[in-house]
């Protein structure tokens, strides 16, 4: 851990830590798209899109994440996600996951009158992301 | 000096107070450990949240967006927790008495109530009952605080309400709670950025918005709304508790002394119609010989 390109990060939720550690590279979807960040990034705070996160934590260990909504704050020497929906894969059901990919390709196909676009949007982005973070 | 059947029967009216007063503090014992941890583990994400809103707000200086300034109707939102079960001390009636002895018109206020007494008692006193949340203060959840800070924010948007407040229980720890009237939106610039203000070597640096710092606030502030009603009501539930607690441990210390009390009574009633007896007896004797 002594790495000299680590920084330290934070990944905190309304009821836990989610994760504290250090990591080498942190990669993540905010609302402009793809970031990956390393030790020295200039200040930013962002807005986080669904997507998956990527702790490296060294050369060999990656972990990863989805991560659902909030967002993030990068210093200098740290990074803290303030997340408000955020998992590891193996907190992930898979099977409702798909249903709920299903469900949401459906309602967006139908364009019935009533259904909000956007939300059926999000609930699809998401599972779509949990999908993807269980396979991974 | 009543009888000796009457003592006896209050005595044993009031042991069984004392057993329901003893149960329901064991009950809330374990509610507020519980409570207490959760409300524990989630304290990290407020003050985190506090601390990120308030240094950004610090830093930016003077910005100019609609969640900062009061809109213009003269309606205050006030978010209202208190619990949906009564036997808490003055848990409930001290929310309550933050809007109705405070300094906020009554015809102004649109009350959010959470939690059946608040509501309740408020209905009484007159305040308009806006929206009305019951159960979601018996398991708090993050996605609760979601919905209603969606719903109080909109009505924020569309210029119904010019303030947000927030009427709840802070808990400091398992014997103090504090009532307290927090006001959400507009997010006072003043009050924050001369309370926080230790920049460390990192918050020199200026810091970037991706997207627009507007842009960004437009969709930070309603978490920062959000997580605040969160903790608020996960703190509520520890304070109820711990509130109740205390109630109920007083009310069987209150139970002990008084029995204690008409066991004496009692005794002496006992005492009093033996030598009485005996009199009678010993008189009855001496009349005969």
């Amino acid at each position: 851990m002594a790495d000299e390109r680590a920084f330290s990060v934070e990944v905190i939720t309304p009821d836990r830590v989610f994760y504290e550690g250090e990591a080498i590279m942190l990669e993540l979807c905010t609302t402009e798209g793809e970031i990956g960040i390393l030790k020295g990034h200039i200040p930013l705070t962002a807005v986080i899109a669904p997507g998956l996160m990527r702790i490296r934590e060294s050369e060999s260990e990656t972990k990863v994440a989805a991560l659902h909504a909030g967002f993030i704050e990068i210093l200098q020497e740290s990074v803290r996600i303030m997340a408000e929906l955020v998992e590891w894969p193996d907190e992930i059901d898979l099977n409702r996951a798909e249903e709920a990919r299903i469900r949401a390709e459906r309602r967006l196909s139908e364009k019935a009158s009533g259904t909000n676009l956007a939300r059926a949007e999000l609930a699809l982005k998401k599972s779509i992301v949990r999908i993807e973070a269980v396979k991974k | 000096m009543a009888s000796m059947r009457d003592i006896k029967r209050r005595k044993v009216s009031i042991q069984s107070t004392q057993q329901i007063t003893k149960a329901m503090k064991l009950v809330s014992t374990v509610k507020l450990q519980r409570a207490k941890s959760r409300a524990e583990r989630s304290k990290t994400y407020f003050e985190r949240m506090y601390e990120t809103v308030t240094s950004m707000l610090g830093k930016s200086g003077n910005i100019d967006h609609p969640y900062l300034v009061a809109g213009a109707s003269e309606k205050k939102a006030v978010i209202v927790i208190t619990s949906n079960r009564g036997l808490a001390g003055g848990y409930n009636s001290n929310v309550v008495k933050l809007l109705t002895r405070g300094s906020l018109p009554k015809e102004d206020v649109e009350v959010y109530a959470i939690g059946k007494k608040g509501r309740d008692a408020l209905k009484r006193y007159g305040y308009e009952i806006k929206e009305d949340y019951p159960d979601v203060i018996n398991e708090p959840i993050y996605s609760d605080a979601a919905a209603i800070s969606e719903k109080i924010l909109q009505s924020f948007a569309d210029g119904e309400v010019g303030e947000i407040y927030l009427a709840y229980t802070a808990f400091k720890n398992t014997v103090s709670h504090v009532p307290t009237l927090l006001k959400l939106l507009p997010v006072d610039v003043n009050a924050v950025s001369s309370d926080v203000k230790t920049p460390s070597e990192e918050d020199r640096a200026p810091m970037n918005y991706e997207p627009e710092e507007e842009e960004a606030l437009n969709l930070i502030i309603p978490k920062y709304v959000t997580s605040l009603i969160y903790g608020a009501l996960v703190e509520a539930v520890a304070s109820e508790n711990g509130a109740r607690m205390q109630a109920m441990d007083s009310a069987t210390s209150n139970a002990e002394e008084m029995i204690d009390h008409l066991s004496l009574m009692y005794n002496r009633a006992r005492q009093g119609s033996i030598t009485q007896e005996l009199t009678e007896i010993i008189g009855g004797a001496e009349a005969i010989s």
